[in-house]
């Protein structure tokens, strides 16, 4: 399987489409650089060399079916993978430039904000929740926590529902008003990445429709990598898709590219729902 | 008609008899309850007076008096044993929840189970041999450190039940945004276990408050008020004992006024734990 390389594709798609941000693209640094990582538990192998670059300040989405390893690929760039025994991963994954297995996983963490599938607010009040990050870190003064907690609402667009309660238990809140609150919880520590595991699966589509709007806004503040297992999710809300099937990246490309004319034979099966 | 014979008459009277068997059954557990309650009531409720909260026990031959002594030597009995008990259980149900390998985790809890197996007649003369001896006499401190190390088994065990049914999703929200393990543990697994925590120490407590034989051997009893925590110490329920096999009529029913007022705390307890954890916050994914 060929190691895809941002910049290649770039030149590649310059010249055959004459993309104006192809030369921008180029110069930023990715995000992520992911090479030749396998990623074991116990002896099974859950991934098998997965080579990437994901670009900074985009929304790339993993899509593929359930139990090819996307979610453990995620759980990786924070590494609560360490946190399952009996795992092991081998390759490097550099964020920015740093080595990411070099950092201390708690100060990573910060700089890695994630999401979870089902909504896990803490049995604390709105306020203290999105506080949290903060609060463990010593991040802030405490003179400075109300604002960022106000800033970090309203980036996650819950602020106008939930301004005069923010005293009361999260626990109170709606399903996808708690998912924004996670959402918001995340971005209170200012991460550079936020990755968001399937957070759309436990959410009705109304609710749904709120946090898709919202991943297209927080593309100014951060890169984003989602895993979702809906297409269309992906189709609306990706600026690069990465396909996975039985723990191999089988294609890695501009969404608008690999929904069109995607260039194996794996990802127009799946795309066209012949399977998963 | 087959409907009309369907089921046959052999599997109804099988049914039948099942059924009122099992039900007889059911009858008899909730009977014996309401009949040791009522008998309590009767007896116990009818001989309950405010000196019986307020005076100290008169001398034979002389009407009167009350269980002033034997109450409050139970509240620092307990008080005690809570001492001991409940940070022991506590840390020690945190250590088996969240840090100890499958294998000594499962060391631990066989071992605290057997512990919880110890006949509580044992566990008075353990204490009579560690404490009592050495002392050269009997002590409220004895009394205490008997009840405590009987309460570890239940308060470990359930405050390792209540914490592992947090779940995980919860942990790893937490230490997603940069909490260390220690951190998540103090600031979202034990806050969103505490009310089961809470109510698991409260009925533990609740059961050893009946406990006579550790205390026989251990803080004893005493006619009068018993100062400090040096000295033997009068409780509820070695009082009930020594006054229901004495020849007394008086002192008999003192002992039913005792009966009812330890059994009423007893049930209190239960009915507000019960009430705690009914309305304990409902945690997000369960």
């Amino acid at each position: 399987m060929p190691a895809f390389n941002l910049t290649d594709l770039g030149k590649v798609r310059s010249e055959r489409f004459g993309e104006e941000n192809a030369a921008q693209e180029r110069d930023i640094q990715p995000q992520f650089t992911v090479s030749n990582l396998n990623f074991y538990y116990g002896k099974f192998q859950a991934l098998h060399q997965i080579n990437m670059q994901m670009p900074t300040k985009k929304v790339t989405a993993l899509i593929g079916p359930s139990g090819c390893g996307k979610s453990t690929f995620l759980r990786i760039l924070n590494r609560m993978s360490e946190m399952t025994p009996d795992t092991r991963v081998e390759g490097e994954v550099l964020l920015g430039d740093q080595d990411l297995f070099a950092f201390y996983p708690t100060y990573l963490r910060q700089r890695l904000g994630m999401v979870f599938q089902r909504p896990t607010p803490f049995p604390k009040s709105i306020f203290e929740n999105v506080a949290y990050g903060l609060r463990v870190n010593n991040l802030l003064p405490s003179k400075q926590i109300a604002e960022r907690v106000e800033e970090s609402l309203l980036r996650a667009a819950l602020w106008h529902e939930v301004k005069d309660k923010l005293h009361v238990s999260a626990l109170s809140l709606s399903g996808g008003q708690q998912q924004r609150l996670c959402i918001a919880r995340a971005l209170a520590v200012r991460p550079e990445v936020l990755l968001l595991d399937e957070p759309c699966s436990a959410l009705d589509p109304l609710a749904t429709a709120k946090i898709e709007d919202l991943i297209f806004d927080l593309k100014d503040f951060c890169t984003i990598v989602i895993v979702t297992h809906n297409m269309l999710q992906a189709a609306r809300v990706a600026d690069y898709i990465g396909f996975f099937l039985s723990g191999r990246l089988i294609e890695f490309d501009k969404a608008t590219r690999m929904f069109i004319n995607p260039s194996q034979k794996e990802t127009e099966d799946y795309l066209t729902g012949r399977f998963g | 008609m087959r409907s009309a014979t369907y089921p046959p008459t052999r599997k109804r009277v099988v049914n039948m008899i099942m059924l009122s068997l099992t039900g007889i059954c059911a009858l008899l557990v909730v009977s014996v309850l309401i009949f040791v309650l009522g008998y309590l009531f009767i007896n116990g409720a009818l001989s309950l007076n405010w000196n019986f909260f307020t005076k100290l026990p008169v001398p034979v031959g002389e009407n009167g008096g009350g269980m002033a002594n034997a109450l409050v030597g139970t509240g620092k009995l307990l008080l005690l044993a809570s001492a001991i008990g409940v940070p022991i259980g506590l840390f020690g149900g945190i250590y088996l929840a969240e840090f100890a390998s499958s294998r000594t985790a499962s060391f631990v809890r066989y071992t605290t189970d057997l512990l919880n197996g110890v006949p509580s007649i044992v566990m008075g003369i353990f204490v009579y041999t560690l404490v009592v001896l050495p002392m050269h006499h009997f002590s409220t401190y004895a009394g205490g450190i008997a009840l405590g190390i009987m309460m570890i088994p239940i308060a470990l065990r359930s405050t390792e039940e209540f914490l592992r049914a947090v779940p995980r999703a919860l942990r790893e929200g937490a230490m997603s945004l940069g909490a260390s393990k220690s951190q998540t543990i103090r600031t979202v697994v034990v806050p969103a276990a505490i009310h089961g925590i809470a109510t698991g120490i409260m009925l533990d407590l609740a059961r050893v408050a009946g406990e006579t034989a550790p205390l026989l051997f251990t803080s004893f009893n005493n006619q009068y008020w018993s100062p400090g925590w040096n000295q033997p110490s009068a409780s509820l329920p070695v009082v009930i004992f020594n006054y229901a096999i004495s020849p007394y009529e008086d002192w008999h029913r003192q002992a039913w006024a005792a009966g009812f007022v330890l059994l009423s705390g007893v049930l209190l307890t239960n009915i507000i734990a019960r009430f705690i954890l009914s309305r304990r916050t409902h945690l997000a994914g369960s």
